[in-house]
């Protein structure tokens, strides 16, 4: 039996996998009955539910004929891998990891590692026009942020605020 | 008389020069991002929502409301002069609205968009004011049994909306269900699928699901599209007036989407996309003045009675919310969220115990409104310019404000690693052909769910029954049985697909 809609193949898996997950992690919980409902009682319900609906899914992509298959297309590898690569640094570098005995570095450093990161995900680089773009997203972030709204981030690194 | 009284308490609190300036701040940040191509209100509000963390609730809520409006006119904006809709209700402006930009009409377009809205605002305000009364006098009658069955109503409209497969949509409003019950049960104590990470027994953040999923990973697909595919063309704009043709031409559009716009509103689930869709069809049906554009060719009505019609549902959307404590859709998830964070619950409750901020509420919508053509009309230059800026310049910027929004929510860096994860997830998502608004209601009404399935059951002592015996929450259940009926009606089916191919 061939996929005729990969799209809807994957997304149907997706389901079941998740709702058995669940439903398997909800009988860890008390489950009880209707009238005396233990915690386990709806995430169970839910978690067979959704595992039903990704059957149903997944047994219509084979069957349903569609156009043109439906395709997933190419999945964009760079920008994923470089975005969220740009946010764990962002994060790193803003709060240091303390279980790693890793200082933080503070808002700037952060803002200006996320710029640089970011901007490796499009087409184009350009070290010039990164290096005004990272200066002037830090300024106006330090203005905003810590000056104006008194959010509590640290802006410098955790050696020079001591 | 109570209403003008009540509007009055209302204006008292939001006439004040600062939430003026709150309202302002709200309506040109919400137009400056909402107006980035691939950005709707969704990721817009929740980008901004740490801006009013700092402020007083009722400032926060006027500056949110403030951002909402903005958002939308701005998506409208994009939606005209480079034919990219921001968000789904924008989906049919774009279809008259850029044909007339193409010809130079974009002033117009633009104009008729911003008066439709701001006339529609007006009265979907009045109306808000009207309801809420009542329909809070009803929210007092709702048992456990009745909040379930509305809920239950909203995510099947939230279902029936959802652009592409209803069966895909069904499995995000589960899925959304599930993650929100992640972190501690209310009853018995217990951390449900925490992992025995702190963090996650206080739940999975919602904003941290709305950064991951509609700003990563939207990010991401628009960066893995080539630039020919987000090609952005700005047309020029001579003239901003209608002409008195024009006026005239769109005057019964306006008025006919306002109203349907707010009887749409109310309903849950229903909300701004389907009434500019049904706008937009009823505008094509109504008869043709002689001279008058073909739909398709940009015709004035084409713009102006969606726009009307969105604008006014987004209005009327926020009764259920403020009166039943039920968000109607995504967006109004967001404003639950924004408002526990302001130690707000949601409900019939706030009206009483919190007259000042429900009315102010109300009032500062109509100042939104307001706001929107005093700044918008002036401003349609600056907004232009703004699309014209690369998009290399733009994605860093916006990855930024989310890692900044996520962060700054509980000053705690798990919650970047979360939306690290939400990210992937949201691009995964986007490339399965899923529609994800549906998962982030279904997330905030997880326990709310879980709740009252549970009252309602421990009153009838395990007796599923007590969702059809009693009158009003049968009477729910019926009308989601119907939506989902018609929807599934092969007739309906085919013409619900061909609206939504534009997208």
């Amino acid at each position: 039996m061939a996929v005729k809609s990969q799209k809807d193949f994957f997304s149907g898996l997706l389901f079941i996998v998740v709702g058995v997950a669940f439903a398997w992690g909800a009988t860890n919980y008390k489950i009880g009955d209707a009238a005396r409902m233990g915690p386990g009682y709806f995430p169970l319900l839910l978690g067979v539910l959704l595992a039903i609906l990704g059957v149903i899914v997944t047994f219509n992509a084979l069957v349903v004929e569609t156009e043109d298959g439906d395709k997933i297309g190419s999945i964009a590898w760079r920008p994923l891998f470089f975005i969220i690569l740009s946010n764990l640094t962002f994060g790193v570098l803003l709060g240091g990891l303390p279980s790693f005995g890793l200082p933080y570095m503070g808002l700037i450093a952060a803002i200006i590692a996320l710029t640089f990161i970011a901007a490796l995900a499009g087409e184009e680089f350009k070290f010039k026009e990164v290096l005004i773009l990272s200066f002037i997203l830090a300024l106006t972030c330090y203005v905003t942020f810590i000056v104006m709204l008194k959010l509590q981030f640290p802006a410098w690194p955790a050696f020079i605020a001591g | 008389m109570d209403l003008v009284s009540n509007l009055s308490i209302g204006f008292g609190v939001a006439f004040t020069p600062i939430n003026l300036l709150y309202a302002f701040v709200g309506c040109l940040l919400g137009t400056l991002i909402g107006v980035l191509p691939g950005i709707g209100p969704l990721a817009t509000i929740a980008m901004l929502l740490p801006a009013t963390y700092a402020l007083p609730p009722v400032s926060a809520l006027i500056m949110l409301a403030g951002i909402y409006y903005g958002a939308q006119y701005g998506g409208s904006t994009t939606a005209i002069l480079v034919n990219l809709p921001g968000e789904a209700s924008s989906v049919v402006t774009v279809i008259d609205g850029y044909q007339m930009a193409r010809q130079g009409r974009a002033g117009p377009a633009l104009a008729a968009a911003g008066l439709g809205s701001f006339f529609a605002g007006c009265v979907g305000t009045l109306v808000l004011a009207g309801f809420a009364v009542p329909l809070t006098e009803v929210a007092f009658k709702f048992g456990p049994a009745e909040y379930f069955s509305l809920m239950i109503l909203g995510l099947i409209g939230a279902i029936v909306l959802a652009s592409g497969s209803i069966l895909k949509a069904v499995g995000m409003v589960l899925l959304g269900l599930l993650m929100g019950l992640v972190g501690t049960d209310v009853n018995s104590g217990v951390a449900r699928f925490s992992f025995d990470i702190p963090e996650l027994t206080d739940g999975i953040g919602f904003i941290v699901i709305g950064m991951g999923v509609f700003g990563y990973g939207e990010i991401i697909s628009n960066l893995g599209k080539h630039a020919s595919e987000r090609q952005v063309f700005a047309a020029e704009v001579k003239g901003l007036m209608p002409t008195k043709e024009d006026f005239r031409n769109m005057l019964p559009a306006v008025l006919r989407g306002t109203l349907l716009g707010s009887a749409l509103g109310i309903l849950p689930g229903g909300g701004a996309t389907m009434a500019a869709f049904a706008a937009y069809t009823i505008e094509k049906k109504a008869r043709m003045r002689p001279g008058e554009v073909p739909f398709g060719k940009g015709n004035i009505r084409g713009v102006a009675g969606p726009e009307s019609a969105n604008n006014a549902a987004s209005q009327t959307s926020f009764i259920p919310l403020l009166t039943l404590g039920i968000p109607p859709n995504a967006v109004m998830a967001l404003m639950v969220g924004a408002m526990t964070i302001h130690n707000i619950q949601p409900g019939p409750q706030v009206m009483t115990s919190n007259p000042e901020l429900f009315w102010g509420l109300i009032a500062s919508m109509w100042i939104g409104n307001a706001m929107l053509i005093i700044l918008n009309l002036p401003l349609i230059g600056i907004w232009i310019k703004l699309l014209t800026v690369p998009y290399r310049w733009l994605f860093p910027a916006i990855v930024l404000f989310c890692a900044i929004g996520v962060y700054s929510t509980n000053n705690n860096t798990f919650d970047i690693w979360m939306v690290a994860i939400f990210g992937v997830i949201g691009y995964s998502f986007i490339k399965l052909g899923i529609e994800p608004a549906p998962l982030l209601l279904g997330f905030v009404l997880g326990p709310m769910m879980e709740e009252n399935l549970r009252r309602a059951l421990l009153l009838s002592r395990g007796d599923w029954s007590v969702f059809v015996t009693r009158g009003l929450s049968a009477s729910l259940l019926a009308v989601a049985a119907l939506l989902l009926v018609i929807v599934l009606l092969p007739s309906v089916k085919r013409k619900r697909e061909e609206a939504f191919v534009e997208e």
